[in-house]
């Protein structure tokens, strides 16, 4: 049964993620990579991390990719007409490059750390005693892991205050 | 049970699908659209990694990612927006001046 959820997962995220760099149209495309986003999701479920799969739903496929078609819908692109010939010159040259960089990446599987199996060590009893993934996870974000945290507000700060000069540029 | 080398193949085809994305299209929102498939794919090689390790500091890390990537996704996106502004075109190929 979960196997047969991983797989239905696994073929939606790789075709929807295929046709993001296959489809001519960047709308078409951006709808494709919410589709990724939400099959990931249930990936997420299957490993057991709810909290990340609520975040990648929420963050990934609602934030992020709102954003994404905000900005092409602002700039209201059409897909070039004269383009697909030399996206076809490029594929071509471009598959067998990244055949061997599959290749490299998924020789992991032959490393022997690939071939763990489900960990239930003392971390997997401490989830269990917080209470579930989600209460754990906030457990570890406000104690362990607080000064990064904190670092991340610093971070988002940044980001806006850029994104407000990037945007502002042309009042001087 | 699924094993963790599976997760891997998954994320790996990921992360070609993004570098393919890179090298063949001209779009710089779907360019920018296949780094976020690569950022996926570490944060599924890092879910997958802490879920059979038993520990949850990989989940974190992925929290952490995806903060910064939404960070990262803004900046971004309002770059294209100024460059757009400058050249009426958002094809990589076109571009083709850094001062502009």
């Amino acid at each position: 049964m979960e196997l047969v959820l991983f797989m239905c997962f696994a073929v939606i995220t790789v075709a929807s993620a295929a046709l993001v760099v296959w489809h001519p149209h960047p709308v078409k495309s951006a709808l494709f990579l919410i589709i990724t986003f939400f099959a990931m999701g249930g990936l997420y479920l299957l490993l057991e991390a709810e909290f990340i799969a609520l975040m990648q739903v929420l963050v990934y496929a609602g934030a992020v990719m709102v954003l994404f078609l905000f900005v092409i819908m602002l700039l209201n692109l059409k897909p070039r007409t004269t383009g697909r010939a030399e996206f076809r010159l490029r594929l071509k040259w471009s598959l067998p490059l990244v055949a061997i960089l599959f290749g490299a990446i998924a020789s992991v599987i032959h490393h022997p750390l690939s071939r763990l199996g489900r960990g239930t060590g003392e971390d997997a009893a401490w989830v269990a005693a917080q209470g579930g993934n989600v209460p754990a996870v906030g457990t570890l974000l406000f104690q362990q892991y607080l000064l990064p945290f904190e670092a991340t507000a610093v971070l988002l700060l940044v980001a806006v205050v850029g994104v407000i000069v990037l945007a502002k540029r042309e009042i001087k | 049970m699924v094993p963790l080398a599976y997760y891997l193949i998954v994320s790996a085809l990921l992360f070609c699908l993004g570098v393919l994305g890179v090298l063949t299209r001209r779009n710089s929102i779907v360019i920018f659209m296949s780094i976020e498939l690569m950022l996926n794919a570490a944060n599924l090689g890092f879910v997958a990694f802490s879920h059979f390790l038993g520990g949850l500091d990989g989940q974190l890390f992925v929290f952490f990612i995806m903060v910064v990537a939404a960070a990262e996704v803004t900046v971004g996106l309002a770059v294209i927006v100024a460059l757009y502004r400058n050249w009426d075109t958002i094809f990589a190929d076109r571009i083709h001046l850094l001062k502009g």
